[in-house]
């Protein structure tokens, strides 16, 4: 799958209380939750963000709380990818789990700049930045993930292990 | 071979003879767990499966605890949809108000989780469950759904990080402070990933609930789990409690970490962690004197009843600063009927503090005690980020019950001394 868009930048250690704030949490309809994404840290972010945006961040992306409401909001906001240095891992969980893709790659979470246009092959884990030179390429999941994320996330794969059961 | 605490725990419930750091394994759960803000995204995503049961109505706990009672209309709707679904699915451990507490409070109190447990729970505070020696850990509300489903989830095992704490506390430091000190000392993703594993002579002297605070923050130093290796007072805590079998697992001598890190308590101050993030601790004297307008004592890290016995030690026959709004919250019920018999309640009614029934609240910016714009806050829970308990602009500070109840009597940042020392 190839994707394009532009890049919004985050800095280091991005929790997720800036990127869906508690306040909020009084619902689960991904729609709300992606009017608020981002609210803390950029109050702007919500309403200026293109479809297919990139968000590119540092170390400990999505730190914090387990809430789930987080890759929602991000995807539902319209962000095609999340590029970090590193993930806290239940944000990483649970962005596979829901079908948010996104990709650990520090150099190219260090060189990509607000407004760069990026073009992303995540089968390969290639980005390619098409504003400067820069072509980055991203640790590959675990191929258990790759199969849950290849079956459109973890709920399809409990159905397949259900069958299984029956 | 050797293993450690962790990696026999998930061994047991993977079902196999040893794991090794990095292998990807199923285990089975003994507990899923979730509350009014994330059962109800784990319900949606476990209705889409179309299944008539849950693996066991027994191990799934539902505890609406943070916007309950309930705030506004619409986490009422939440708490609702939680409600209908523990009375179709027959969930017999779901926790009315009045007859709830927080979560991580709640569980290991009702015996619900003991020692060798495997236990998920949609809150990222699960891995508070460490303190009993339990494997526990946050995950997300589609995982819980897989849980409640197959009750069963799948884990890369992690690495383990072995502390070694030696020597003896200070006065008026526990368990909050080491916890503080140690994430100051490898910050907020310094155990990314990893296992936690709290050991040597301050944690075997350190209480049970010492010990559930300093797992409870493990996750704040980006820790899949934290664990402390139980002993005779876990079995004190636990053989009350648990109305199942249990069982003591403990590190081999030769077990392998990826890191081993020794500090001596007897230098630990009281500390406090300055915003806008847990690894910003500082000895208490260096936040002395930083004027405040609440302080909330409570939460899933310091809600229990050894915390208000040490809050109320210090407040009592003390008033509350006048400046100051102070928040009292009992982690659960018990608690709060056990502090009320033992006067504890009474002793911050008298100095001027407001006391909740047991719930999330102010912790996450929710409810009961929201911060305005360019306000400060000290509280024993466990995150300062930005605009975590309100306002954008404002800011938590965080800290021990102790350090807390002296800075409610002088309305700024205080060592517990000071306000002692006065008395003298």
């Amino acid at each position: 799958m190839q994707i394009k868009g532009t890049v919004y930048k985050f800095g280091n250690d991005v929790d997720t209380d800036q990127i869906i704030p508690a306040r909020h949490l009084n619902t689960t309809d991904p729609a709300e939750l992606a009017a608020h994404c981002m609210e803390d840290a950029d109050p702007e972010f919500a309403a200026a963000v293109q479809p297919g945006a990139v968000m590119v961040a540092g170390k400990n992306f999505g730190c914090g709380s387990s809430r789930e409401h987080a890759p929602i909001a991000i995807k539902a906001a319209g962000v095609s990818c999340v590029i970090a240095s590193t993930f806290a891992r239940i944000f990483y969980r649970n962005a596979v789990n829901i079908g948010l893709p996104i990709l650990e790659c520090p150099e190219a979470a260090a060189a990509l700049e607000a407004g760069d246009q990026v073009t992303i092959d995540l089968a390969e884990g290639i980005i390619r930045n098409l504003t400067r030179p820069g072509e980055y390429q991203s640790a590959p999941f675990p191929s258990f993930m790759q199969e849950i994320i290849k079956q459109g996330g973890l709920i399809k794969y409990v159905q397949e292990r259900m069958k299984e059961r029956a | 071979m050797s293993m450690t605490i962790t990696e026999k725990i998930m061994a047991k419930h993977a079902g196999k003879e040893r794991v090794v750091p990095g292998e990807l394994i199923n285990c089975s759960l003994d507990l899923v767990l979730a509350n009014d803000i994330t059962a109800p995204v784990a319900i949606k995503e476990f209705s889409r499966l179309g299944q008539d049961h849950v693996f066991d109505p027994e191990r799934v706990a539902l505890v609406p605890d943070h916007f309950t009672p309930n705030k506004d209309i619409k986490s009422a709707e939440q708490s609702n949809y939680v409600r209908q679904f523990a009375r179709s699915f027959k969930i017999t451990n779901y926790f009315e108000v009045g007859r709830m507490g927080i979560e991580h409070c709640l569980l290991p109190e009702q015996g619900l989780v003991l020692p060798g447990d495997m236990v998920i729970g949609a809150d990222s505070h699960t891995c508070t469950y460490g303190g009993l020696g339990a494997f526990s850990t946050g995950v997300g509300s589609t995982d819980m759904a897989a849980g409640m489903a197959l009750g069963e989830c799948w884990f890369k095992v992690p690495e383990s990080m072995k502390f070694v704490y030696h020597g003896k506390l200070r006065p008026w430091v526990g368990g909050k402070d080491l916890i503080l000190y140690t994430i100051g000392d490898i910050g907020v993703d310094g155990a990314l990933y990893r296992s936690m594993e709290f050991t040597g002579e301050a944690i075997e002297n350190l209480s049970v609930e010492g010990r559930l605070t300093m797992c409870n923050m493990a996750v704040e130093a980006g820790a899949k789990n934290g664990i402390v290796p139980p002993d005779e007072k876990t079995k004190a805590y636990v053989e009350k409690r648990a109305k199942r079998t249990y069982q003591f697992y403990t590190s081999d001598p030769d077990a392998s970490y990826v890191e081993v890190r020794e500090y001596d308590v007897s230098e630990i101050e009281p500390q406090v962690a300055f915003p806008h993030l847990p690894e910003n601790s500082r000895p208490v004297g260096e936040a002395q004197g930083i004027e405040l307008d609440q302080v909330v004592i409570g939460s899933c890290t310091n809600g229990r009843i050894e915390d208000l016995r040490i809050a109320a030690h210090i407040i009592k026959g003390r008033k509350v600063a006048p400046r100051l709004r102070v928040i009292v919250i009992p982690g659960t019920q018990e608690i709060y009927l056990q502090a009320m018999r033992e006067g504890i309640l009474e002793t911050f009614v008298e100095a001027g503090a407001a006391v909740s029934t047991p719930t999330c609240g102010p912790c996450l910016g929710g409810h009961m005690g929201i911060l305005a714009k360019g306000e400060k806050a000290l509280a024993t829970t466990n995150r300062n980020f930005v605009g975590r308990m309100g306002h954008p602009e404002s800011e938590v500070y965080l800290s021990s019950p102790a350090v807390a109840a002296a800075s409610a009597v002088t309305g700024m940042i205080t060592s517990p001394e000071e306000v002692l020392d006065d008395a003298n």
